[in-house]
């Protein structure tokens, strides 16, 4: 398993966002959250690189653990923890730079100074995120002149340029059109063969469509997670049916 | 009268009023500006912008006065920005926001609504006489330095805080540690925002007189040495017109300060344009 989550609360100062989840990702598996706004879905996928962390009055008891390490013990590097696993945001979020420079970012940071590495880096990174071809002209203009998905494929080849085995996406194509949309998810597909993938989605015909296992969460407690197909077609649980199938949500 | 026409007429008496309001600003700057021009203009020449006063100051040129001006900015923002910028890195990122940062930016606020003669005053028995520094360049650019502070903390904070949140977040998630996104991401956003904090603070400096009488002095030498006395271009305008000698020095040293100033504050927009994305 590359992540195991056993019996986790998360709490933002006296209110209890998250309650005794339990929970496991496999290798080069997709994972997608879903659930009506507010039931914790994104709230437990920040505490999968500790961007919680970032939240004052944020704790969790219980334990995340990546390839069999607990995350939450006190000698781990948080550091190190955010570049094995990256991160993709709502909204894109590329830095004011150019295009190279966004991607060169995570690699410069990480103490890569030498052109050629930074050079094929930056080439790898945006073919993996199929937007080489769109880009290959315009590597020295600004990362903002880009269109949104072209901007949101640039911040996904940015966490692939750390070198990550877990990324993280939450709600990555909620900004987005449905064309870009349509790109991404199946560049999320191809990226299955190389990462393994948590995705929160509002859109359950996302879910549908990308990931391999779903988990349902609802009021900060994981009602059901399964086979993707069995979640939508047979859930267990009513309170998924009910969701699944658009009475509440 | 009916109502509508009332309102109307309300309408037309507010317009009027706020359209003579900024006719009359506009007048009166422009007003100043000309007349100082038109009085200096003409003295103005290759000659009075590179050699050195005579007689006082009531002939000869200001070039000591334009290099001592341009040291004491130098000097002051060697002071100033780090301290400055470093003041508003501390308390938009790194303090917890409680006390503490609310009395800093209490204090930064009430420094910069105090008069410049204070400040003056207290470079001069402070540094002046207490750390011996006298009538010095170096006084003088401590001085300036406080009094510009406030000014720095304020531009460099609020460039800061527009530097959008995800970005912060794009960096960390990457892995990079806190002083990484701050140096890499985060002051490079805000640098436009902050240079025009810093320009805005070079025309504070050039024109401030009553903080500089007393600690950077008032010879109408050029400064070899940190140590010197130096007069800046605006105290050379302040003790000629205080002298009243040499009036027509004084309109034309008036002018070059005019479009020195005119020149920062234009960059200053044109910096804050750029910041917004313009």
């Amino acid at each position: 398993m590359k992540i195991e989550v056993k019996e986790l609360d998360m709490y933002y100062g006296d209110f209890q966002a998250l309650q005794k989840i339990n929970l496991q990702v496999e290798s080069n598996s997709i994972m997608a959250f879903i659930g009506p706004s507010g039931c914790g879905k994104s709230t437990f996928l920040k505490t999968l690189n500790r961007m919680n962390d970032l939240i004052p009055g944020s704790r969790i008891n219980g334990e995340v653990r990546i390839d069999g390490e607990n995350i939450y013990e006190g000698d781990v590097d948080v550091i190190d923890l955010r570049r094995r696993v990256g991160m993709v945001f709502q909204k894109p979020n590329p830095f004011p730079m150019t295009v190279f420079d966004n991607i060169a970012y995570g690699p410069r940071i990480h103490g890569e100074r030498k052109k050629e590495a930074l050079e094929q880096i930056v080439i790898e990174s945006l073919e993996q995120a199929a937007l080489f071809e769109e880009v290959k002209d315009r590597l020295h203009k600004s990362a903002l002149s880009l269109s949104g998905g072209q901007q949101q494929r640039l911040c996904i080849a940015r966490v692939l340029a750390v070198k990550p085995e877990i990324v993280l996406m939450d709600e990555p194509t909620s900004a987005l059109d449905p064309i870009s949309t349509g790109r991404i998810e199946e560049l999320i597909t191809e990226l299955k063969e190389r990462y393994t993938i948590v995705i929160v989605t509002h859109n359950m015909q996302q879910a549908g469509r990308v990931s391999d296992r779903t988990a349902f969460f609802l009021m900060g407690d994981l009602i059901e997670e399964g086979d993707t197909d069995t979640i939508f077609h047979t859930p267990k649980n009513p309170k998924t049916e009910d969701y699944i199938t658009g009475r509440f949500g | 009268m009916s109502n509508a026409k009332k309102m109307r007429r309300n309408q037309r008496i507010g317009f009027a009023f706020l359209y003579a309001a900024a006719t009359l600003t506009i007048v009166v700057i422009l007003t100043i500006v000309l007349y100082i021009f038109i009085k200096g203009a003409p003295y103005i020449s290759w000659e009075f912008l590179t050699s050195a006063p005579e007689g006082n100051g009531t002939e000869g040129g200001i070039f000591p006065m334009i290099v001592n001006t341009v040291l004491l900015v130098g000097l002051t923002l060697l002071f100033v920005t780090p301290v400055g910028i470093g003041a508003a890195i501390y308390m938009t990122e790194y303090a917890k926001q409680g006390f503490w940062v609310k009395l800093i930016r209490q204090a930064t606020e009430n420094l910069s609504a105090i008069p410049s003669i204070i400040f003056g005053l207290f470079g001069f028995i402070f540094f002046g006489k207490v750390l011996g520094l006298g009538w010095s360049l170096l006084n003088g650019a401590l001085t300036a330095a406080i009094v510009v502070l406030p000014l720095i903390v304020r531009t460099a904070e609020e460039a800061i805080l527009s530097v959008p949140q995800i970005y912060r977040e794009g960096s960390l998630a990457l892995g990079a540690s806190r002083w990484q996104t701050i140096r890499k991401v985060v002051l490079p956003a805000a640098t436009p925002g902050i240079l025009s904090g810093v320009v805005l603070s070079i025309g504070r400096v050039v024109g401030e007189t009553a903080a500089l009488l007393f600690t950077l002095g008032s010879a109408d030498r050029m400064a070899t040495s940190v140590m010197d006395s130096a007069r800046s271009l605006s105290l050379h305008v302040y003790i000629l017109a205080h002298d009243g000698i040499g009036f027509d020095q004084v309109y034309a040293t008036s002018t070059v300060l005019i479009v020195v100033v005119l020149i920062l504050n234009l960059s200053a927009v044109f910096l804050t344009r750029k910041r917004r994305g313009q």
